[in-house]
């Protein structure tokens, strides 16, 4: 990347409409990053197509000088699943949100994730309803208080990433808004991926939500509470990364790294078939409070969907022939009146 | 000598019309017997019609009343309209099949029962006290009995097949007995089974035998005495095929999208009784059709839309219920001007309603059930080989003006058939569609949003098409450029464009046909599947001195151009549907005629001999006054 001179800019990648999220939103600077990722590739910008449903993300598409649809509420991944296998060349991207995919539209995040379609799929989770002025989301946490939950939200919330595992997810990696050189290498991991990739990125709502990630953002708290996950590296964190983490049976457990020595500490692979200690990592926070994991969960091959419809499309027409319309009429048993 | 003394002589009577119905629990397999002896007549040459009823449970508790599927088929020697109102012959596997059938049996008409059956415990699910057998209760009927499932037995002891599985053949005895009594060839039964089960397999070489069985049986027994002979019909010239409303309809997705020059792609979720049309298209991906089985409907309509937007004509088949879950998404559809095609499969509703069963009360959910202003084109199939037709059209539309079309079939074209002269592929409409590969707007800019000014069609420009980067959504568009914009003006001017259309489409299907006098006192109108019936029913009163006329329309939305003057030009207008009036509202809303409505609302389709009557009825009540 670094050796080839690019041919695009940031701006080849800007629509000419105006951008109109609040001031201090957290979409901006994802959408920068994007833009400025897409300038790194050697891809025409008609070879992208932005999918999005409804909410504050889901403009998104409009901002973009690719193709793009802003779809139905929760639907993008449906409506991404039919690019993506309509036409496997295109780089299909979906931008979505917290109430967009795992409230109104989870059943089909769900399915495109296990189906390995060939999606790039970035949820910006800001933990609450943004486009409707202030109710809790499916990310909320228990006992938050907005306009629809006066007296505490009593909807246990959803792990973004523990779903996506869950749901046979290929790909699945997490990051901040804040943190560009990060989300810019998120990107990279993603697109690099074959098949269908979920980024939850940590996005914040300063109107409605403001400071919900501090933990994770927050100059005082952020270098004790990221855990970085890094291939092939062990998973250590905090101050002199002097916390780590271990894989006790199913469980992933905070340790301090003096007490059970280096060569105990868990060293990560994404890669590893068995989803399960992606898993007990996913679970080492909930909200995000406290030591959150950052990076890739999880990164395996499978054959893409799109892949194994064109096999099917080819092997038919190799065994059958290309399809006749006056064969296929006669294809049942006919007969002739003079 | 000795033989002749021993075989009672036959008498062969001429037919020209056979109405029969095998009737029995969901597990005996009579929708395979009524098919196969269907495939049978249809080699044979009859013209013929068939219905098809069966219970949306799987298999309901054996030997009960909702239990019961049944099969009816009409064969002929002339050109048929209906698979017939009263069965002239009626098969009963059990007691329940006999109980629940026979109030549709023509006086006279011969009954054909599985003996073996009729034993207490059959008898009293299905509601008897009595044997029917024994009581009297038939001597209205021809009744002949065989112990259909004792002989199965014997027929089929050196097949291979064992235990309860022996009896599993019965249908097939049965199918070779009204074979034998209808004078049907068994080659292309034989044939068949040998396809599907393999040759010298067990279950293959057992229903082979007990269909023979069925026929030597018939050959061999006094009991059997009379055998009927219906002449082949004398259609017109050409090769016919028999194919269900369904198979003909997914032809048609395919015809039509070979002939847009458009990869098909049909997204769809599993929902009687719509599903066998995913199942036919995914056998044919050497014609490049993509099958996605989705998650849900809303899943498959918006797949259908992503395709759509990749430049492939995305079509999605469903039920009522379907639609329903899909009505947000096909307004997107519209909204973005993307072509689509519905295909809604009615069913009797609401919600869950008669899965199985017909109805066509989805016209007004069709035509208004979306939000917002979103008018689309609406067309109907009329009879099985009639899907293949309209489906070639909705392609048609769907392409050239760049909307989607909402496709109403219904529960009885959908497993009915009918013999289908078919088409030549030469004949189909050359519409390729011309995807925008150049900037259409100043500085080499591109107007998603400009229109052909004859359909009002925007371009259909695909991404991975360099220069025409554009976005589309669900939020009202700027003329032209497709930015949102939420100017007044502008979302009136752009409601009145895509309302346009339906204008411009009007002016481009064939005008109404009247069928019958054109000074007729009254003119029946209908859609859909009630084509037949009404078309018999009608023929039928105009045989006496009757002057009826009718109109059987394919274009819902928007009507025919001349429809308003030709239904202003009959003294009455009478308009039977399976519903509770929905399409004498759109004529007495659109045309202000005092249509009179003729609803239906039982599951089945119009008996030929019910529309005879109304219109007599009301004839009669114009007589005196």
């Amino acid at each position: 990347m670094t050796d080839t001179a690019t041919r695009f800019e940031r701006s080849d990648f800007q629509s000419d409409q105006e951008v109109r999220w609040c001031p201090g939103c957290g979409d901006y600077t994802i959408l920068a990053a994007v833009q400025s990722f897409l300038s790194t590739l050697d891809i025409d910008r008609d070879k992208h197509v932005f999918v999005s449903g409804i909410g504050c993300s889901s403009r998104f598409p409009y901002y973009m000088a690719t193709y793009g649809i802003h779809s139905v509420h929760g639907r993008a991944p449906a409506i991404a699943s039919g690019l993506a296998a309509a036409n496997p060349d295109l780089n299909v991207w979906v931008i979505t949100g917290d109430g967009d995919a795992l409230s109104i539209g989870g059943n089909h995040l769900i399915h495109a994730m296990r189906r390995n379609l060939n999606l790039n799929i970035l949820l910006f989770n800001n933990q609450i309803y943004g486009l409707t002025k202030g109710q809790y989301s499916p990310t909320s946490e228990v006992g938050k208080r907005t306009k629809s939950s006066p007296m505490g939200s009593i909807d246990y919330p959803f792990n973004p990433v523990s779903l996506a595992l869950g749901a046979e997810a290929t790909f699945v990696a997490r990051t901040i808004d804040m943190d560009r050189p990060h989300t810019a290498r998120m990107l990279q991991a993603a697109f690099d991926h074959r098949g269908s990739s979920l980024i939850e990125i940590y996005q914040n709502c300063n109107v409605f939500n403001d400071k919900a990630f501090l933990q994770l953002t927050g100059r005082e708290e952020r270098d004790e509470n990221r855990i970085m996950l890094e291939e092939g590296e062990p998973i250590v964190f905090g101050s002199d990364n002097s916390m780590g983490v271990v894989i006790d049976g199913a469980v992933a457990r905070i340790v301090a790294v003096a007490d059970v020595g280096l060569e105990a500490i868990h060293v990560h692979d994404p890669s590893n078939p068995n989803p399960a200690v992606a898993f007990a990592l996913s679970r080492l926070s909930h909200g995000p409070l406290g030591p959150t994991p950052i990076g890739v969960f999880r990164s395996v091959d499978r054959e893409t969907y799109g892949e194994a419809m064109q096999e099917q499309l080819i092997a038919a027409q190799t065994s059958q022939g290309p399809g006749d319309i006056d064969a296929l009429l006669h294809s049942t048993g006919t007969w002739t009146v003079e | 000598m000795a033989e002749d003394t021993l075989i009672a002589p036959v008498e062969r009577e001429q037919r020209d019309r056979v109405v029969i119905r095998f009737a029995g629990d969901s597990g005996d397999g009579m929708q395979l017997a009524g098919t196969q002896f269907t495939a049978a007549s249809a080699m044979f040459g009859n013209d013929l019609a068939t219905f098809p009823n069966f219970p949306a449970e799987i298999r309901a508790p054996q030997g009960t009343l909702p239990g019961v599927s049944s099969f009816q088929v009409h064969i002929a020697d002339w050109d048929i309209l209906t698979p017939g109102d009263d069965p002239d012959v009626l098969v009963a596997m059990n007691p329940a099949a006999l109980q629940s059938n026979l109030v549709d049996l023509r006086q006279g008409g011969l009954l054909l029962i599985n003996e073996d059956a009729f034993v207490e415990r059959n008898l009293a699910k299905a509601g008897y006290e009595v044997s029917p057998l024994t009581d009297g209760s038939l001597e209205d009927y021809h009744v002949l009995t065989a112990k259909m499932e004792d002989l199965t037995k014997l027929a089929v002891k050196d097949t291979g097949v064992k235990g309860r599985a022996t009896l599993r053949s019965k249908n097939f005895f049965a199918l070779g007995l009204i074979s034998w009594m209808f004078t049907r060839p068994l080659e292309p039964v034989i044939d068949w089974v040998e396809k599907k089960f393999g040759k010298d397999q067990p279950v293959g070489l057992a229903n082979i035998a007990a269909l023979k069985a069925g026929y030597n049986y018939g050959i061999t027994t006094e009991a059997f005495h009379h055998t009927y002979e219906v002449q082949p019909a004398k259609l017109p010239a050409g090769t016919y095929a028999n194919v269900t409303g369904n198979q003909a309809l997914a032809w048609g997705l395919i015809a039509g999208a070979q002939a847009a020059a458009v990869p098909l792609f049909y997204g769809s979720y599993p929902i009687t009784p719509a599903t066998s049309i995913l199942e036919e298209l995914a056998r044919r991906k050497n014609f490049g059709v993509r099958t996605f089985q989705a998650e849900d409907e809303i899943a498959a309509v918006g797949i259908a839309v992503g395709a759509t937007f990749a430049g492939h004509l995305g079509v999605t088949g469903t039920s009522g219920p379907g639609v329903a879950l899909k009505s947000e998404t096909i307004s997107l559809a519209f909204s973005t001007e993307l072509p689509l095609i519905v295909v809604n499969v009615q069913r009797a509703g609401p919600s869950t309603g008669l899965p199985t069963k017909v109805e066509q009360s989805d016209l007004l959910f069709t035509l208004y059930g979306r939000h917002g202003e979103a008018p689309l084109p609406v067309i109907a199939v009329q009879s099985p080989s009639d899907a293949y037709e309209v489906a070639v059209e909705a392609t048609r539309i769907a392409t050239k003006y760049m909307t989607p079309v909402m496709l109403l079939s219904d529960g009885y074209i959908a497993n009915s058939s009918e013999p289908w002269r078919l088409p030549d592929a030469e004949d189909l409409p050359d519409n390729p569609v011309t995807y925008a590969t150049e900037p259409n707007g100043p500085d080499g800019t591109f107007l998603p949003y400009a229109r052909d000014p004859e359909t009002m069609a925007r371009p259909w420009a695909i991404p991975g098409t360099p220069g025409l980067e554009h976005r589309i959504g669900g939020l009202e568009k700027q003329n032209l450029t497709g930015n949102v914009s939420y100017n007044p003006l502008n979302h009136e001017l752009m409601t009145e464009l895509r309302e346009e259309k339906l204008q411009r489409i009007a002016a481009d299907i064939p005008l109404v046909e009247v069928h019958g006098p054109e000074d007729a006192d009254l003119l029946v109108v209908g859609w859909g599947s009630t084509f037949g019936a009404i078309r018999a029913g009608v023929n039928n009163v105009n045989r006496s001195d009757a002057r009826v006329a009718h109109v059987h329309l394919r274009y819902l939305n928007p009507f025919p151009p001349n429809l308003g003057d030709v239904v202003a030009g009959f003294p009455k207008v009478l308009v039977p549907e399976l519903n509770r009036g929905q399409l004498s509202r759109l004529l007495r809303a659109e045309y202000l005629i005092p249509a009179l409505s003729y609803p239906k609302i039982q599951g089945v389709p119009f008996k030929a001999s019910e529309i005879s009557a109304k219109i007599l009825e009301i004839l009669d009540t114009k007589d005196h006054s």
